[in-house]
């Protein structure tokens, strides 16, 4: 047991993760000249100026403010799911991925038939003479498209680890004087931390790259570092340009969970070095 | 949740599946041709007619743009004996040596072509293609919305139209609209004139309300904005949904778009492949791939037997002055890169 | 009360989560090609399906793909974890680090170097390449909803069970795998998902002749979406939501049955998480 179960996964690891990740690394290190290759960091120093860290800047609040609502959304949701409310709890579980088996991009165009100007909401409001809401090409559409696809990866989680806490504990918390708020802050959110680590991550690595929400709920106007990128490997053909641009975010994110968990002190599933 | 019939499950699962696997790699004897094309852009049937009158198995795969199609062929993984690029991805495969040159010979049919479309500045003598449709670029318009007659790129600058406005998230189409505005080529590479272009589409920013791709049909149809950039192909499916509509091409010069049929390098049935495009330029076949698909046949014969009011329209089917000075793209090379930063800034402005 | 709020919560989620869904099926009945105009009821787009044979076939793909990586994955993601579980320091950082690589790659970007590594072994695309890069992007998903549930374990526990004469693999099955199978059904939930949805990676890695209802959609998108895709939507949509009924039903049958029949008496099991916090 003390190794043998990540044999398979380490190899898988190393063929299909490890080895085109160093493709992408060569790819981002080298420009091709006449006489074939040469190592530079030119495509490095391309991204680092300020239309470029913009959007990179852009994308990063956009994936916060959604993985942000995601979790006030999905945890009080995964916490009823794990009490008593309901009998059926694979079912209750079951139902908040069965949207997702629709086809993503017919989900968002019902989404535009939703916000449109003389969408569903619009009509609904109209028809109650309340004032129209403009929300289809706004960030604020673009997030409500992120926590729309990314909801069910931060309840899931965080359902698994609070459908088996200990219910002894949290009545013994509160026959010790606790109150309800101090029993959730006390007890039960430390021991479902692991969930919401998780579900965060389920979250916010996605929304960091997606591209087709951002073009098509935020009509093309808020370009984000997964429409750069992916710009960059099929219209513009720069895999170069494109693969530095990967590469970035990838070490901005994995430094930034490197120091989360810092701050959280003791060793968890997350970390850089 | 027992734990058995989990088990069992996926051990049936696991081994059905290695089953499918190892049954998929078995091939038939049947010749096969493999055919690469745009999603929904032929009447599925005349495929079959084919494989009934030449024997050959077709096998039928699509692809939603160019650049996803380039780089599938580029990575030499799937061969596939006749694809459908745009004219500017053709050129930029002769370029890169990834397309083989056709025999007009074997395909007899290419005299119903339209000879004013062939022989096209992005192949001259039809040495690698045959084109399978084609149009304009143009302005799409909601008449009920807008009650001037529209004949100049001006009106996607109009704040009179602000907010009503839908551009092309495509950075040649849209920055190519401002440059046949400013009059100048739209392969142009002097770095004035696209600093030029670049400075207008910011000005214009403001007034659009989204920079739209496929779903900007659909929008049109249900009236959510007055004016669009839009290629013919796309405005005569919307028009066909909403007869409001209206389709302009605007004066001071359009683009001449073509989606063409060649075979790439690595085909492996060149003979089938050939004997397709004969067949696809049938006029009867023409004509029914332009009527499933609403765009523009190239194809003469085809053409005289559409229905008079399709024929007649000058949307779908320009006449020789309202083409007069359209251009066709031009592969740009390294200046393609200008052109993907001043779109980035615009759109990040 | 508070039950009633708490439900209406939980309704009010799904209400989000299924409002497009129903504007989608709507759209199935619709008798216009495009999403822009109602143009009357019809079943039109129903009778066409069923004779499309590139939407039936690419339907055919999606599930057997999707089923079989989720299932794959689950197993190689479930032994992972547990594997990453029981590491420890820097070894445990940097498989944690690369487990996150393709969960933070941009598709695009896992999709064509996955498919440069195929041309390159010569791996012929297909079934085959596209069963093994649906695996790679769901493992990940696995291991993060397995993780939690392991280290939420009582670390006692595994022992208890070699002490109560358990061989390791037996307590492996026997108490672990029960306890962490929340985590586990959340792992093969995601990962199903993520496989069915997933249009980038399967377009780079698939070969000719093989396409996923992914691949086949956006592939029409610039022509405009055929109907036909609401219809099918619809109908994959009645059919699991009419399963889910029909096991409920029986299920609720079968507790009827059990509570006021024999059944026995109740098992305690061992790994009752009271046992467990002993």
């Amino acid at each position: 047991m003390k190794r043998s179960p990540l044999i398979p996964y380490l190899i898988w690891m190393v063929l299909f993760t490890v080895v085109p990740m160093v493709l992408v690394l060569y790819y981002a290190f080298t420009v091709p000249t006449e006489s074939g290759v040469t190592w530079s960091l030119q495509n490095f120093a391309r991204f680092f100026e300020p239309i470029y860290l913009r959007v990179l800047g852009r994308s990063i609040r956009l994936a916060v403010i959604s993985t942000a609502l995601c979790l006030i959304l999905g945890y009080p949701a995964a916490m009823v799911m794990a009490g008593n409310a309901f009998k059926r709890k694979h079912v209750i579980m079951l139902l908040f991925v069965v949207p997702m088996w629709m086809n993503f991009l017919l989900r968002t165009y019902a989404w535009l038939t939703i916000l449109e100007r003389n969408g569903f909401i619009n009509a609904l409001l109209s028809f109650f003479d309340l004032p129209r809401l403009n929300i289809l090409y706004t960030n604020s559409a673009v997030v409500l498209g992120m926590v729309y696809n990314f909801l069910p990866f931060m309840v899931l989680p965080i359902y698994s680890v609070l459908s088996k806490i200990d219910k002894g504990v949290v009545e013994a918390a509160g026959d010790l004087g606790a109150n309800p708020f101090q029993v959730f802050m006390r007890v039960i959110l430390p021991l479902s931390l692991p969930g919401v680590v998780s579900g965060i991550t389920m979250v916010f690595m996605p929304a960091m790259t997606t591209f087709v929400i951002s073009r098509l709920l935020g009509g093309g106007q808020f370009t984000l570092i997964g429409n750069l990128i992916e710009q960059q490997f099929l219209v513009v053909g720069d895999w170069g340009f494109g693969s530095a641009i990967s590469v970035v975010m990838i070490v901005v994110i994995l430094l930034s969970m490197a120091i989360m968990s810092f701050f959280e002190g003791e060793e968890k599933d997350v970390a850089l070095w | 949740m027992g734990s058995v019939a989990p088990k069992r499950l996926a051990l049936t699962i696991l081994s059905l599946v290695v089953l499918s696997l190892l049954l998929t790699g078995c091939g038939k004897e049947q010749p096969v041709l493999y055919v690469y094309n745009w999603g929904d852009y032929i009447d599925e049937d005349i495929l079959e007619e084919f494989e009934k009158e030449s024997g050959i198995k077709v096998v039928y795969d699509t692809y939603s743009t160019n650049e996803d199609m380039y780089v599938k062929i580029k990575s030499g993984g799937s061969s596939y004996d006749v694809i459908f690029p745009s004219e500017y991805m053709l050129t930029r495969m002769i370029k890169e040596d990834m397309i083989l040159k056709i025999d007009l010979e074997k395909i007899p049919n290419h005299v119903h072509i339209d000879p004013k479309l062939m022989g096209a500045e992005y192949d001259p003598n039809n040495e690698y293609s045959l084109p399978y449709m084609w149009g304009t670029l143009g302005i799409l318009y909601n008449t009920t919305m807008v009650d001037e007659p529209i004949d100049s790129w001006d009106a996607l600058w109009d704040p009179k139209y602000s907010k009503e406005i839908l551009m092309l998230d495509s950075q040649r189409d849209s920055i190519g609209a401002a440059l046949l505005k400013l009059g100048y080529s739209i392969n142009t590479r002097d770095p004035g004139e696209l600093a030029e272009a670049a400075q207008l589409l910011k000005q214009q920013k403001p007034l659009v309300l989204a920079y739209v791709v496929d779903e900007g049909k659909d929008k049109m149809v249900s009236g959510e904005a007055a004016l669009a950039l839009t290629w013919s192909g796309e405005a005569m499916y919307a028009i066909g949904e909403n007869s409001d509509l209206a389709y302009a091409i605007p004066k001071e010069g359009t683009n001449l778009w073509f989606d063409v049929m060649a075979i790439p390098k690595g085909a492996k049935n060149v003979e089938g492949a050939l004997k397709f495009m004969n067949f696809l330029n049938k006029p009867e076949i023409a004509l029914r791939n332009a009527e499933y698909t609403g765009y523009s046949t190239p194809n003469l014969a085809a053409w005289a037997m559409l229905p008079e009011e399709v024929r007649n329209d000058r949307g779908a089917y320009p006449t020789d002055e309202d083409i007069a000075g359209a251009e066709v793209f031009v592969s740009l090379g390294e200046t393609l890169r200008e052109y993907d930063r001043i779109w980035t800034e615009v759109k990040a402005y | 009360m508070v039950r009633f709020l708490k439900r209406s919560y939980i309704y009010l989620v799904f209400a989000f989560l299924y409002l497009p869904i129903a504007v989608l099926m709507v759209y199935s009945f619709n008798d216009a090609r495009s999403r822009g105009v109602w143009g009357g009821f019809t079943l039109r787009w129903y009778v066409e399906l069923f004779q499309d044979r590139t939407i039936m076939s690419s339907l055919y793909s999606t599930l057997l793909i999707g089923v079989s990586s989720a299932v794959i994955a689950t197993i190689i993601g479930t032994m992972a974890a547990i594997g990453i579980h029981n590491t420890r320091g820097v070894q445990k950082k940097l498989i944690m680090n690369v487990t996150y690589l393709p969960v933070l790659n941009p598709e695009i970007v896992t999709a064509i170097s996955l498919m440069i590594l195929f041309v390159f072994t010569r791996v012929r695309l297909g079934y085959l390449t596209l069963l093994l890069s649906h695996i790679t992007f769901n493992v990940p998903y696995v291991i993060l909803s397995v993780l939690p549930k392991l280290r939420q374990l009582n670390k006692h526990l595994y022992e208890a069970a070699l002490d109560l004469g358990c061989t390791p693999l037996q307590a492996l099955w026997k108490v672990i795998i029960p306890e962490i199978m929340p985590g586990i059904i959340t792992g093969l939930l995601l990962a199903f998902t993520l496989s069915i949805d997933d249009f980038v990676v399967s377009f780079f890695t698939t070969g000719s002749g093989v396409s996923t209802l992914s691949i086949t959609v956006y592939s029409m998108a610039r022509r405009g979406i055929n109907p036909k895709i609401n219809a099918l939507s619809t109908i994959m949509f009645t059919f699991v939501l009419a399963l889910l009924i029909i096991v409920n039903v029986r299920q609720a049958r079968e507790e009827r049955k059990g509570r006021n029949g024999k059944r026995g008496p109740k098992k305690v099991s061992p790994y009752d998480p009271k046992f467990g916090s002993a």
